[in-house]
């Protein structure tokens, strides 16, 4: 009888429905479909298993909104970039019990968020640094200025990394935006409440709608249309699976995408750089005629 | 074709500006200042304190620490001591979040900063808000950034720290000059041992606080304030590993001179006499409000003021009424008001020194035109000020005033304007405004200048290096390039 009448009095908790993010929206797979996720604490979340009309949803935002983000001053995203580390700094409670319920141990889940923060606030640094060391003015023998500099290529689709919940995800998204393209990444199938998580501080840290789109599902599934979408211009798969890896490959020879398979240990300090976000940078030449009057002057 | 006449603006109505001044209600001053030594404020070991006043109003402010030798001894050492034990050793990245914190406060705490600017050094309040205070905190975000990516800067070169790094500033620009001493050298891992101008050292005591508050290591960053002995004391303290200056060029030289022989690094960012060139294709509108601003920002206290106009003889006529006209409708006045374009001269001193040069542009011929508008009658104030007629051999043309003084000379051909724009000492920046692109490269080849604006002027972003040729100084601050004076390889 004790035990009845405390069960009667205690507090239910509220449980969150893990939803995708698309355009800076909140929406359950317009497909209706799900897949069940056990937690450590047994309960089971209903997982968004997002179709092909999901991911072309995404590109259509990430498309609308890659005009803006591209044209925003290289210092802003990097202000931008700082305030997401700071809104996930204030929520790290939040993720490290979100991580232990997908498994990591206490030491691992501080270790995971702490390592995905400093990552954020290290691209920050890069918006408006790695231009300074991939420009260059070419000294061409004719009288011309003449200078090269990076560019964003666009949108780009990711495969984030399986077996990280939320650092794998991070490592990519941040250079990837730092150089001002809009994407759409795949959650791990097996850990994506934290991406989820991770969209809600997106979605409060001035991140303009649609740069970063976050889906949830089943990369056998996804990946054949991630890879043949003729207004993506880049695509990344962080997990090494051959037979998927081939068909995306071929299918990125449709539309001459850009095709990185970052398998990487992403706690590995070494797998961060400016090499993340010129991967995913055009470079553009300018040509200007110079005139050529007044050498005596230059003699003071 | 016949010359399209340029209509005469008329001043006589009865427009006015309703005042607009900003809430002076919200800041935190104190009535006596400190050292900022080894993380706390100290009192000075002389005891010894002087007035920062207003210019505008020649008020007192507050009581400011006159550092002595002793005393600069004592914080040349807490920055050795902070940097042998804690900031040499830190990890990068955690160095950059300090940097981070402090760009974060300043931002939080702008609209102060910038009134205090303004209360001290007499600058118009817009400038101080919207350029002076964000500008400060953006180039603290800016080298935060670069703090764990040196090797990527100087590949294969495994960059290091210098040690102590001395720093004195001047008063033109106080926290941001601050802001560009600071904050490379933090990045790049040196403790710094700082020093403000005698006449604006509230802002960078309130950086004091920030600096404090962000929870920097104790005796990272010391703040001296003082006047010359306390700057030379810095200079020839044999702890400092680097000097970095920002001042007349007379001070320059004599640091170089006192610190030869020793193995002491060296930055000077010295005075300027930019050449403004308009060229008969400009966009004449837009070059008339560029001379404005190249001369008149900052009450032109502005080392790389476009203080020598040079137009091409064609268009000479319309330029200088446009510029009378415009000159006419600039508001010199109280600093805090929002709609005051010309603020107050930063010190009884500069006032002295501007109005000086002002005898002697008149006494060498050239001819002086000045606004008609009246300017307060206490505090210290000038009028914006035309030289016509001027020469290459006039001193108005070849000395630094530092103040609102335009002298301006024609010519009429490109080979006869970059020889006259080049024959000086000075080589800081320099402006040219035409419609021709070819040209402003083949300007931007020969004019001897660190920094040249091409239709723009007195323009700064954390990511562009400026610093001069020739006597206005060596060592870039901004950018990648304001990294190396910070570094050893």
């Amino acid at each position: 009888m004790q035990t009845l009448r405390l069960n009667i009095m205690e507090r239910i908790e509220v449980l969150k429905t893990y939803k995708i993010f698309i355009g800076g929206q909140f929406p359950r797979t317009e497909s209706g479909r799900y897949y069940p996720l056990k937690l450590k604490n047994n309960m089971t979340v209903n997982v968004s298993l997002s179709s092909r009309k999901d991911f072309r949803n995404s590109v259509t935002a990430a498309r609308s909104a890659f005009s803006g983000w591209s044209a925003r001053a290289a210092f802003n995203r990097g202000q931008i970039l700082y305030r997401i580390a700071e809104m996930l700094e204030g929520r790290k409670e939040q993720f490290l019990e979100e991580l232990k319920q997908l498994g990591y141990t206490a030491v691992n889940a501080k270790k995971e968020i702490e390592q995905s923060i400093d990552r954020l606030v290290y691209y920050a640094g890069w918006c408006d640094k790695y231009q300074q060391m991939h420009s260059a003015v070419n000294p061409v023998a004719t009288s011309h200025f003449n200078f090269s500099v990076p560019e964003p290529m666009g949108v780009v689709a990711i495969m984030a990394d399986e077996s990280t919940a939320l650092l794998g995800l991070i490592s990519v998204v941040a250079p990837c935006i730092a150089g001002g393209n809009t994407c759409i990444v795949l959650a791990s199938e097996n850990k994506p409440t934290c991406a989820i998580t991770f969209a809600e501080v997106l979605a409060t840290s001035d991140v303009p709608g649609g740069v970063v789109n976050i889906l949830t599902g089943n990369r056998k599934e996804l990946h054949s249309h991630f890879s043949s979408h003729m207004d993506v211009n880049a695509i990344i798969n962080c997990n090494s699976e051959k037979d998927f890896n081939k068909t995306i490959g071929e299918n990125a020879s449709l539309n001459v995408k850009r095709v990185y398979t970052w398998n990487k240990n992403w706690s590995d300090e070494k797998e961060q750089g400016p090499y993340f976000i010129t991967d995913l940078q055009e470079i553009k030449t300018t040509w200007h005629p110079i005139e050529n009057i007044g050498i005596s002057g230059i003699k003071y | 074709m016949a010359k399209k006449e340029t209509k005469n603006l008329e001043f006589f109505t009865d427009w006015k500006y309703a005042p607009s001044p900003e809430a002076t209600d919200h800041i935190q001053l104190k009535k006596q200042y400190d050292l900022f030594i080894n993380g706390k404020f100290v009192k000075p070991t002389s005891g010894k304190y002087y007035d920062t006043i207003n210019p505008a109003t020649e008020e007192k402010i507050a009581s400011i620490a006159d550092a002595n030798e002793k005393d600069v001894d004592i914080a040349v050492k807490a920055a050795k001591n902070a940097y042998d034990k804690v900031w040499s050793k830190m990890p990068a990245k955690e160095r950059a979040k300090y940097i981070f914190r402090i760009a974060r406060l300043i931002q939080e705490r702008a609209r102060e900063l910038s009134v205090i600017e303004t209360l001290n050094g007499g600058k118009a309040i817009r400038e101080s808000r919207d350029v002076d205070i964000p500008l400060a905190a953006n180039h603290f975000f800016y080298y935060a950034g670069w703090a764990d990516k040196l090797e990527y800067a100087f590949p294969n070169r495994n960059p290091k720290s210098l040690g102590v790094a001395g720093q004195i500033i001047p008063w033109n620009f106080p926290l941001l000059m601050a802001a560009w001493k600071i904050a490379p050298a933090l990045a790049t891992g040196n403790t710094v041992v700082l020093k403000p101008a005698e006449t604006t050292p509230l802002t960078c005591l309130k950086l004091a606080e920030i600096i404090q508050e962000s929870g920097l290591p104790d005796g990272v960053v010391n703040i001296v304030t003082g006047f010359g002995p306390t700057g030379a004391a810095i200079v020839n303290h044999p702890l400092v590993n680097k000097i970095a200056f920002t001042g007349s060029t007379n001070v320059g030289k004599w640091i170089q001179k006192s610190i030869a022989g020793t193995d002491k690094k060296l930055t000077l960012e010295l005075g300027g006499k930019a050449a403004n060139i308009i060229f008969e294709d400009a966009p004449i509108n837009q070059a008339v409000e560029g001379i404005i601003n190249g001369i008149f920002f900052n009450q032109g206290h502005v080392c790389c003021a476009g203080s020598r106009l040079f137009v091409q003889e064609s268009v000479a006529d319309e330029v200088i009424k446009k510029l009378k006209d415009r000159l006419e409708t600039l508001i010199v006045g109280d600093p805090l008001d929002k709609n005051t374009d010309i603020g107050a001269i930063n010190s009884k001193m500069q006032l002295n020194k501007i109005n000086e040069y002002l005898k002697i542009g008149v006494n060498d011929g050239a001819d002086m035109y000045q606004s008609s508008c009246s300017i307060p009658k206490k505090g210290f104030f000038v009028r914006p000020t035309l030289f016509l007629n001027t020469s290459q051999s006039h001193r108005i043309s070849q000395e630094e005033i530092f103040g609102p003084v335009l002298a301006i000379q024609t010519f009429r051909t490109v080979e006869e304007v970059i020889e006259k724009a080049n024959n000086i000492p000075y080589g800081l920046s320099a402006g040219v405004w035409t419609d021709k692109g070819s040209r402003i490269f083949n300007m931007t080849s020969k004019l001897r200048a660190g920094v040249v604006w091409a239709n723009t002027y007195n323009k700064f972003d954390p990511t562009s290096p400026f610093g001069g040729y020739k006597e206005s100084g060596f060592g870039r601050e901004g950018g990648l390039h304001g990294l190396m004076p910070y570094l050893k390889f």
